[in-house]
């Protein structure tokens, strides 16, 4: 027993030796400290310094920032909520918000203000408790995802060496927020859309988690950090580009994605023809916002780790050149994987369950398999990434595209053309 | 005992463990229970972390959490008609539950006095490199592969088996 107290006691456990230092928190920890070091207390009186709780201050400066933190990153839902009702109307012709601000700039702002004031409603045969915790559980986990992702070259929360792992390990509790928010709510359509949901993620977590090995059996690490670091020669180096499997990898990872952010074409949770608005069905207000910021927060991370994974994070195009420590290069990439998603959102219709469980189970799942194994061949064959291998990765790309193309346009063009009813 | 965040931190994570785990054993809602048991396993993570065990906590989350819990919650849902669950228990019962708590309550006890060094955790404040690729070497390239293999074929068993049973024409 005593040396169980003797670690508790022991220097180790420390806030100035970092709170895990396993999890390589310190970095974040130091720049805190040093702030308060350097910044805050040689603007103090004298008195007051020599007394200045630097531990308390180091945790009160984390607090701040994750407070800037999350009072910015809402802000980006009101602007793709905007995106994608902008991104709808083109696709079908219309204008679309137009009234409020210049070219309807402002609607998403009043839309947040009417959800403010709109009543709170909780459904009295439901399970208040339950009904009022699951909204909180859903945004908590989809902004700790953001948590690892490295937004430029400094920008970052904290480089974790389990990185990519945390984050599938947190949004995996996802899952558990739908299926409350659908169990408490006490009624038919949510316990339907929830069970769905929890259906499909759980399912579609299998190639997603698989696709991502690839990457990670050809980095040899969790880390974001120094997956983004392996990429950083130009867009050759990429991963898509290091072998033809990261290829298809990306592909995979990117609809089973889509998939499990429950956006169509794979929305079957919140199917509005058939199970009114599935899991979130009775919430109301801004309950419902924070389920609706979730899933633009969820659509923007999914977009950032696929960027991170396989589109070189934030390394340029070009080696080198990384304006203002990649930041700006990662948003542009990052939006446009999120206008590929409203793009096919807008453009394809949603899936029936058995159609989408027969894309998992019999199609991506084997595909994903597939690619391990190449990819282990591949790691074999080209144990560094040469200019050989990629030059060999690319050919094999180009003209995989291309027979893709010849056979998809040829059973294309056997089918009869449907008839106009 | 130095009071410092990280033990407050650590004891928070204890207590969230102890009281979730107590509200899984005494509620009678058998659907908070399992939302109980979720926060008991997420605590069992966070101590895993502060055992250095990162790679472990986080499969933590992402196999009970992310997986089991989901298949506890989807079997509850789909079967029991009512969720207050009355359970009639018989004295002898809770004399012989008594008695392997208290059993394995000394196993555990015996264990945490007798291990000389936590060994993840060094006197001098420096963290230990890693686990992941620790993990990694052991069970691929060291004295766990033939277990992990024979693990890996069973868990394949099981789902071809799974996957046989659920399907229509056998059943029917």
């Amino acid at each position: 027993m005593s040396d169980f107290r003797a670690m508790l006691a022991s220097p180790y456990f420390n806030v100035s030796e970092g709170f895990f230092p396993n999890i390589n928190l310190q970095d974040g920890l130091n720049w805190a400290e040093e702030f308060i070091q350097n910044v805050v207390i040689p603007r103090l009186p004298e008195a007051v310094a020599a007394h200045f709780p630097v531990e308390l201050g180091t945790v009160l400066v984390m607090f701040g920032c994750a407070g800037i933190f999350v009072g910015v990153f809402p802000l980006l839902p009101l602007f793709l909520v905007l995106a994608e009702r902008k991104v709808a109307a083109r696709f079908q012709n219309r204008t679309g918000p137009m009234r409020v601000g210049p070219w309807g700039t402002l609607q998403t702002l009043a839309d947040g203000v009417k959800l403010i004031f709109k009543e709170d409603f909780i459904p009295p045969q439901g399970d208040k408790f339950l009904f009022l915790l699951a909204p909180y559980i859903i945004f908590a986990c989809s902004f700790a995802v953001f948590a690892a992702i490295p937004f430029g070259q400094n920008i970052l929360v904290s480089d974790f060496n389990i990185g990519i792992f945390y984050i599938m390990a947190i949004s995996s509790v996802i899952v558990m927020g739908v299926i409350m928010a659908g169990w408490s709510s006490n009624s038919k359509w949510s316990l339907l859309g929830s069970l769905r949901s929890a259906a499909q993620i759980v399912s579609y977590e299998i190639p997603l988690g698989l696709s991502i090995l690839t990457i990670v059996m050809l980095v040899e690490s969790l880390s974001m950090q120094e997956i983004v670091a392996t990429q950083s020669n130009g867009i050759f180096s990429w991963l898509i580009f290091r072998s033809p499997f990261t290829f298809i990898a990306f592909f995979i990872f990117f609809i089973s994605a889509i998939a499990e952010v429950n956006r169509t074409p794979f929305d079957l949770p919140e199917a509005e023809s058939e199970i009114v608005a599935g899991f979130h069905t009775e919430y109301s207000g801004m309950r419902f916002a924070l389920f609706f910021i979730a899933e633009y927060a969820n659509m923007f991370a999914v977009s950032a780790i696929a960027v991170t994974l396989f589109l070189g994070g934030w390394e340029g195009v070009l080696p080198g050149y990384d304006i203002l420590g990649g930041l700006p290069g990662f948003v542009i990439k990052t939006l446009a994987l999120v206008f590929l998603m409203m793009w096919l959102r807008w453009t394809l219709p949603r899936l029936r369950v058995d159609q989408l469980m027969n894309l998992c189970w019999k199609y991506f799942i084997p595909i994903a398999f597939f690619n391990i194994l190449g990819t282990g061949i591949w790691g074999l064959i080209f144990p560094e990434d040469t200019l050989i291998s990629t030059s060999i990765s690319c050919a094999i790309i180009y003209i995989g595209l291309i027979a893709a193309y010849k056979v998809a346009g040829r059973s294309l063009a056997q089918r009869p053309a449907p008839q106009p009813s | 005992m130095e009071i410092t965040l990280t033990n407050l931190i650590f004891y928070g994570f204890a207590l969230l463990t102890v009281a979730s785990a107590l509200v899984v054993v005494t509620v009678r809602n058998i659907v908070h229970a399992a939302f109980s048991l979720m926060v008991t396993l997420f605590g069992v993570a966070g101590l895993y972390v502060f055992l250095q065990a990162d790679f472990l906590a986080a499969t933590q989350v992402i196999v009970y959490v992310g997986g089991i819990l989901v298949l506890i919650l989807f079997g509850v849902m789909m079967t029991s008609g009512r969720l207050e669950m009355r359970i009639h228990i018989e004295r002898g019962q809770l004399l012989l539950g008594g008695v392997i708590t208290l059993a394995l309550l000394m196993l555990l006890l015996t264990v945490i006095a007798n291990t000389p060094i936590w060994k993840n955790l060094t006197d001098d404040g420096t963290a230990l490199p890693p686990t992941t690729e620790r993990i990694g070497e052991l069970i691929l390239n060291g004295p766990f592969l033939l277990p992990f293999e024979v693990v890996s074929v069973l868990l394949l068993v099981a789902l071809i088996g799974a996957a046989l049973i659920s399907r229509k024409e056998v059943r029917d």
